[in-house]
Parts: C-alpha cells; sequence; structure tokens
C-alpha cells in the first residue's frame, strides 16, 4: 500500500511526540524521581517507534527502541537518572528530530546514529542487564514466543470461575504482518471474531492502545469461551494480515501461588501505572471500552488537521467580501432605503461575526514558539556555564499564524543575547548579592489591538557609558547627537546596524549583525522593540505586535479632497480645537491637549495636498501616539470609523514616507494608510 | 509551426503618446482599463499618479507623458491605462489611446537610430516600420526604473 498520503501525517504527530518528549525530559530534569514524567516520555518515544517502522524508516524507529528500552529501565528503576544519561538522552532526542525534519523535506530519514545508540546500550546494559529480561515491559514485550500474561488476583478470580461453569480460558498471542497497514482495523476484526466465540476479559497491550495502533506486531489477548480452540485458531487466520496465532490454554493457579512470586505481582504493579486500570469488573467488553473512552474524552477537544493554505485561500476571500460590504454599507447609506438598510446592517453583523472566528481560525498560541526555548536555555547555559532559570508567562496568548512564523528566530536571538550578555557568571552575580541562578523571564500578554513579549533578564544590565562610547567610536551617533539622547534612546543604539558591545566575540552572540535584524523584522511585522535597562540589575526587552495583519479598525479622515485612514490602534482620541488655541513654539505649532504639549502636524502640508482657498475656525485633530509621545494630526474632517483590508502598494512604490499601506473603501476608490510610527520621531 | 512563425515575428501592443505610436510586446501587457479615480500618493517620484483599485489589487500608476518629459498630460475619453507587468512589478501606464494589436516581423525591427523626435533613447529598445507606420519599441524595465 501506498504510504504517502500518510506522510504529513506522520510529520505533524512525530514533531508532535518530539515535543511532547523534549518538554517531559526538561520536567524529568527537575524532577528525576517522578516517574509518571518517565511514563509519558515512554508513551510518546513508543508511539513514534510504532508510526516510523509503519513507515518504513528504520533508522528513526531503531533508534526510537533503544531510547525506549533506557527509558523502560528508568521507568521500573533500574536506572536512576543521571545528568550523563539525561545528556545521551536529549542528544538522541535531537538525533531524532533531525532525522524527522529530513524526512519533512523530502529525505529518507537516515542518519548515523550509532555513536547514540552505543550510549544508549551501554547505559541500558551497564545497569539494568540483570533485571532486564524479568521485567520486560508488557508494551515492549515480544509475546510471539508463546509468553504467559501476567494476571491480578481478580482475574485469577474470573479465570477460575469460568472454568468451573465449563468454559475453558485461551491466551492468543496474535501477530499481524510487519507490513499491516491499519492495524487497528485488523485488531478490530480480530476482537470481532474472538467476541462471537466468548468474552474477552485481558489484552496485552490495552484495547484502547490497541485501538490506537499503539503495539508493534503482536498483542495478546485472553478469552473465555466454549469453542474449541483449533477452530478459534483459523477463525481468527481468516482474518487477512494475520501472520501467527499461538493459542493456549491457562492453567488456573491459586492466588497465594501468584502472590508467592514477587516478579509477578511487580509486573502487575508496573501494569496498573498504564493509562488504564485492567478490568474490574466483569461487564462485557464493549461496556468497558466505552468507559476507558468516555473518560478519555473531555481530556482533549476534538480538532482537524487543516492545511494552512486554505485558511490563506478562506482569508483572501473573506477580503474581498469586507470590501463589498463597505461598499454595500455606502450604497444602502446614499439610498436611504429602510429594508435594504435592515439587510445591510445584518449583513454587517455576521460577517463580523465571520471576521472574528476567521481571524480566531488563524490564531496560534505562542507556546508553538516558546516550546523551544526551555531546551535553548537549558544548552545555552550549558555552553556557558552560566546558571540560568527561563520562566514563561502567557504562552496560552494567541497571536497571528503569520506573525507566529516570524517571531521565532528574532526572540531566539534575543534570549541568546540576554543569556550570553545579560546574566553574568555565578561568581559575579554571588559577589554582587544575586542569587547564583540567573532568570530569564519571557512573558507574553494582549493589550488592546496588541500582543507584547517581553524578555527579561536579572543580568548586568546595559552599561550607558559604554554603549555610548562605543557608538561614537563607530560613528553610528554624532557628539552633538549624543548629548540630547534620552536612556532609552541610547539603550536602543545597541539595535543600530554595525554595533557590538561584548568584548569577546562568542560563537552565540555578538556578531553586531543580529540585533539589527530583529529590529527590523519586528518592525517589518509592524511591531515595535524597546529596551529599558538598570545596569546592575537587568533588562528588558519589550516586543509590540499586532494581533493581526490583514484586517484592521481605521479612521477616516479627509484631507481636502482626499481621504486617508489613520489605524485606531495609534489613535488616542479626536478633538476639535479653535484656531486661537494654537500656540506656537519656536516653528511648531502645538496645543495644550489635557495638559500636556502635543506638536500639530498638518497632513495637508505633510502629503502636499492640492490646497483650496478655505478658511475654517476650527482644526479638527486627531490625537496619535508612539509610544509615550503624542502628536496631533490635523485633518479637514472626520468620516468614521471602519474595518478594512490592509493591502500593500505593490512592489514599484515600496518606500512610501509616513504610508504604511492602502485599502479599497465602500465606493471602490483606494484610500492610503497613514504609518503614524513614520510621522513621530 | 508556430515555433517559426514565433521566432519570425512577434505581437505587440500599439498604443498612442501625443502623435508617435510605440508598443510594448504583447506578453507584457495584462490589460487595457479605461481611465478611473486614481488615488495620489504623496512623496513620490512626479510622473507617479498614483494608484488605482484594479479588481481588489492596489496598483501603482505611471503617466508616460510625463515619465518621458513630454508636454502637460490631458486626459479625454480615448485615454487608457495599459496594465504591464515585468518580474513581480506590475504597473499601469497612462497612454493617449491604445490603437491596435499587431504582429511584428522580427526583422521589421531596426535599432534606435540616431535622432528619433524629442524622446530620450533611453527607453526604447528599437523601431519597427510597418507599411507607412513607424512603431517605437519601449523596454518596460527602463521604464520602471
Amino acid at each position: 500500500m501506498d504510504t504517502n498520503q500518510y506522510l504529513e501525517i506522520f510529520i505533524d504527530e512525530s514533531k508532535e511526540h518530539l515535543q511532547a518528549m523534549n518538554q517531559h525530559l526538561l520536567g524529568l530534569e527537575k524532577d528525576p524521581n517522578d516517574i509518571t514524567i518517565v511514563n509519558e516520555i515512554f508513551r510518546s518515544a513508543h508511539t513514534l517507534k510504532g508510526m516510523s517502522a509503519t513507515m518504513g524508516y528504520e533508522d528513526l524507529a531503531n533508534l526510537t527502541h533503544k531510547l525506549e528500552n533506557v527509558l523502560d529501565a528508568i521507568r521500573n528503576q533500574q536506572i536512576s537518572v543521571t545528568a550523563a544519561i539525561m545528556d545521551t538522552v536529549f542528544s538522541s532526542v535531537d538525533d531524532l528530530e533531525a532525522m524527522v525534519e529530513d524526512i519533512a523535506s523530502g529525505g529518507d530519514g537516515k542518519r548515523d546514529v550509532s555513536a547514540v545508540v552505543q550510549k544508549l546500550l551501554i547505559i541500558e546494559q551497564g545497569e539494568a542487564a540483570a533485571a532486564i529480561d524479568v521485567l520486560e515491559a508488557p508494551a515492549v514485550a515480544d509475546a510471539a514466543e508463546g509468553n504467559s500474561l501476567q494476571y491480578d488476583e481478580f482475574e485469577w478470580t474470573v479465570i477460575g470461575q469460568s472454568k468451573e461453569q465449563g468454559f475453558t480460558c485461551v491466551e492468543l498471542a496474535v501477530s499481524l504482518r510487519a507490513d499491516c497497514i491499519l492495524k487497528a482495523a485488523r485488531v478490530f476484526m480480530i476482537f470481532e471474531v474472538l467476541e462471537k466465540c466468548g468474552e474477552v476479559i485481558k489484552s496485552v497491550p490495552s484495547s484502547d492502545q490497541l485501538e490506537e495502533e499503539k503495539f508493534d506486531e503482536t498483542f495478546t489477548v485472553t478469552l473465555i469461551t466454549k469453542e474449541p480452540m483449533e477452530d478459534i485458531e483459523e477463525k481468527i487466520k481468516k482474518v487477512s494480515e494475520v501472520e501467527q496465532v499461538h493459542i493456549k490454554e491457562i492453567v488456573p493457579v491459586s492466588q497465594e501461588e501468584t502472590k508467592a512470586t514477587p516478579v509477578q505481582s511487580a509486573v502487575s504493579e508496573v501494569k496498573q501505572t498504564g493509562p488504564k486500570p485492567e478490568d474490574k469488573t466483569l461487564q462485557p467488553v464493549e461496556e468497558e471500552k466505552r468507559e476507558a473512552k468516555s473518560s478519555k474524552q473531555p481530556v482533549s477537544n476534538k480538532t482537524i488537521r487543516v492545511n494552512i493554505e486554505r485558511l490563506d485561500i478562506l482569508m483572501n476571500l473573506f477580503e474581498e467580501l469586507v470590501i463589498d460590504r463597505g461598499r454595500l454599507e455606502s450604497i444602502s447609506g446614499e439610498l436611504n432605503h429602510s429594508e435594504l438598510n435592515e439587510t445591510v446592517e445584518r449583513m454587517s453583523r455576521i460577517s463580523g461575526d465571520l471576521q472574528n472566528i476567521i481571524l480566531n481560525m488563524r490564531m496560534v498560541p505562542v507556546e508553538t514558539v516558546f516550546n523551544r526555548f526551555p531546551k535553548l536555555v537549558r544548552q545555552l547555559s550549558r555552553d556557558l556555564n552560566k546558571k540560568i532559570n527561563l520562566e514563561i508567562i502567557g504562552a496560552e496568548t494567541e497571536l497571528d499564524r503569520t506573525v507566529i512564523d516570524e517571531i521565532g528566530d528574532p526572540l531566539v536571538h534575543l534570549i541568546r543575547n540576554a543569556g550570553d550578555h545579560g546574566i553574568e557568571m555565578p561568581e559575579a552575580r554571588l559577589a554582587k548579592g544575586k542569587p547564583a541562578e540567573g532568570t530569564i523571564k519571557l512573558k507574553a500578554y494582549h493589550s488592546g489591538n496588541h500582543v507584547f513579549i517581553e524578555i527579561e533578564d536579572d543580568g548586568a544590565g546595559i552599561n550607558k557609558d559604554r554603549v555610548l562610547k562605543k557608538a561614537l567610536d563607530k560613528g553610528i551617533v554624532t557628539d552633538e547627537q549624543a548629548l540630547g539622547m534620552t536612556d532609552r534612546q541610547i539603550f536602543e543604539l545597541i539595535m543600530a546596524s554595525g554595533f557590538s558591545t561584548a568584548e569577546v566575540i562568542s560563537d552565540l552572540s555578538g556578531r553586531g549583525v543580529g540585533l539589527d535584524v530583529v529590529k527590523t523584522t519586528i518592525e517589518s511585522l509592524g511591531g515595535s522593540i524597546t529596551i529599558d535597562s538598570v545596569e546592575g540589575s537587568g533588562s528588558v526587552f519589550s516586543i509590540q505586535l499586532p494581533l493581526t495583519l490583514s484586517i484592521i479598525s481605521v479612521m477616516l479622515v479627509e484631507v481636502e479632497k482626499e481621504k486617508y485612514a489613520i489605524p485606531l490602534s495609534s489613535i488616542i482620541e479626536t478633538a476639535i480645537v479653535k484656531k486661537e488655541e494654537v500656540l506656537n513654539a519656536h516653528n511648531q505649532q502645538v496645543i495644550d491637549f489635557r495638559g500636556k504639549v502635543v506638536p500639530l502636524l498638518f497632513l495637508e502640508d505633510i502629503f502636499s495636498v492640492p490646497h483650496q482657498e478655505e478658511d475654517d475656525r476650527f482644526y479638527s485633530i486627531v490625537i496619535v501616539r508612539k509610544g509615550d509621545k503624542m502628536a496631533g494630526l490635523v485633518v479637514d474632517s472626520f468620516i468614521g470609523q471602519q474595518e478594512v483590508v490592509l493591502k500593500s502598494l505593490g512592489n514599484y512604490l515600496s518606500n512610501v514616507f509616513a504610508i504604511s499601506g492602502a485599502t479599497i473603501l465602500g465606493d471602490g476608490q483606494v484610500a492610503l494608510i497613514v504609518d503614524c510610527n513614520a510621522l513621530i520621531k | 509551426m508556430s515555433e517559426i512563425h514565433a521566432s519570425t515575428t512577434i505581437k505587440v501592443i500599439a498604443f498612442q503618446l501625443i502623435d508617435k505610436e510605440y508598443a510594448l510586446p504583447v506578453h507584457q501587457v495584462y490589460s487595457i482599463e479605461k481611465l478611473m479615480h486614481i488615488t495620489r500618493v504623496p512623496g513620490t517620484v512626479p510622473f507617479v499618479k498614483g494608484v488605482i483599485n484594479l479588481r481588489g489589487v492596489v496598483t501603482p500608476i505611471i503617466d508616460l507623458r510625463s515619465r518621458f518629459g513630454l508636454s502637460d498630460e490631458r486626459y479625454d475619453d480615448s485615454t487608457r491605462i495599459i496594465i504591464a507587468a515585468l518580474d513581480d512589478i506590475e504597473v499601469g501606464l497612462i497612454v493617449d489611446g491604445a490603437n491596435d494589436v499587431l504582429d511584428i516581423p522580427v526583422d521589421a525591427i531596426e535599432p534606435q537610430p540616431e535622432v528619433v523626435g524629442s524622446l530620450g533613447d533611453e527607453y526604447i529598445t528599437g523601431v519597427a516600420k510597418l507599411d507607412k507606420r513607424l512603431l517605437i519599441m519601449l523596454s518596460l524595465q527602463k521604464i520602471f526604473k
């Protein structure tokens, strides 16, 4: 059968499992005695192994298998978790990631992993050789050679009772063919056959694991039946893709005997840590299955995977709809027909809801980016011999997919920067009276139409004088400029291109090409970055990002005959001011706005709009801001607020001063969007 | 057959600018539009008249008369916007009128003679003589610069 159609799912799921493994491994490192975490990792590894074997990626399956053995040994407490073991496990996960990456980019997933495999083997054999054959994990167990299942007290009672009533208890080890693809379907067919013959009281792996294909090729089922063993064997063999069936009768053992063997009780304990306790009652299997399902259901919402491309198409279509909606609104406004107005209003409301849903669909929690940072910081602290703790707050904050895709690299850079230049060496920290372990805080939150991401470290902070001196040396600022600079402006110099303050250039950061790239990336996303720092106690880099890039709320204004759109996100409020109230400060006209002096910018002049003589006693002013600076844009009249689709001016007009883009209005005309950030210096 | 044909003639769009006829290869032309509302974009070079809404795509507009430094533009009923594209740049060109789609034999195209009217030769790739008509072949690359 062709496996190509499953490839995408395989890659997606493998990535998820690897991410889960990484996360849990970090958890395990903090709390090495927590067996439940090991179980989680084991489960992910096991699924990954099964999937990659099915897809024919042998190297992947092989390495996962070795990894699984080590994890199993840890789980059964034959090996205690040490730093060396963690390192090996981490590096094998890295290898797995590289292989999956390779497969995703069209490769065959082959990679030389012999070194890691060797290490894993040594760990496994070194400490676990004595016990491993006794405590083979049920999920990994190769049951083909007719090994017996272990039963708990209760199951023995059931077996005993059914014997008394004239039933026979048989154990079936069923092997599926290695190339079997729809394993779950085969399992289902086998169970159906078995349930016609009698009652299934136990299966290893458990029935829900079997349904999820969490097994290799072999599974074992215990059946209470009246039919002869040969008949059952025949019936199962009729199911296609079954390789082998081993069948044998179970001879009841008394409970005392069971308890007497410590190995068996140990095994049953191990089993109970599995996802679902085995049979507790003698209810029919169906009901039990349902129970298992219903207890799992609330954990995960039902989701489907949708190709990003389709969402983009949906978004594009919707943008067209928004333009037409605007057109309809303006037509119905002109016609003034009450029924038409009502209908258009209703449609606007519905399409507003639709817009929310579509935008939400494209929203992804920043978690998807933040996830890889704990490992990054771990590696960073090892490389730098520093102690760094990463705190993540607000990972559930959602951002538009397009923003998420772009924000990863700048954040990596800022975190590396914080670890490399921010956090001091442990001795230096202790000498300053700080805890030896430095903290990098990664915080994301919503505010208004923006998402803020802050990277805060409690390290050395930025040395203003050194930054300034360096900037002067490199000719980034002149002496006169330097005099009038605020602290923030000085800090922002470190993001100027051609600037690097690190005295020793490490391979992590300090190449001086990084921070300016970070700044341009963020600005190209319509965001901004500011730096606050107190020398000796740390720095905060705050990034402000727009929630979405495609549909924005604007205020439409008129300047003479031209219409401009000002993004609502940068507007504080609008005001109408008498001409007499405008003051002159040097050559700048200003107004006193709620106790603050706000400079006036005449859009007419900035955009050199053809002027028509007309005198008005009032100015219509839109107060806009950039950070904590404000300005008043003087316009002729306000038209109103509208949702518009942001469009670029095309490649030919890529850099127009103070214009960030264009939009199409209801009447089909193009209106330009004012870039307030460029207007306020 | 078509191979031979293509190598001997090229299809061009011929258009009018004051008293002369110009031509662009047809594969560089997307469509020809009637004059519509142009939104001025401030802070651009004078020959960029602004942008139009071309079926949902914001498209910049160049006035060819002012691009070539010819006399002032005058728009009337025959004024057209030729939407032309080169690589990933799409631009509308305002012309006095779009006349024809023509097949020009390749050997009828001559390199630009030393003196051709007032138009500087930097926008011209050649001149085609067709019966009594003289077509000036334009280079989009240079117009877009």
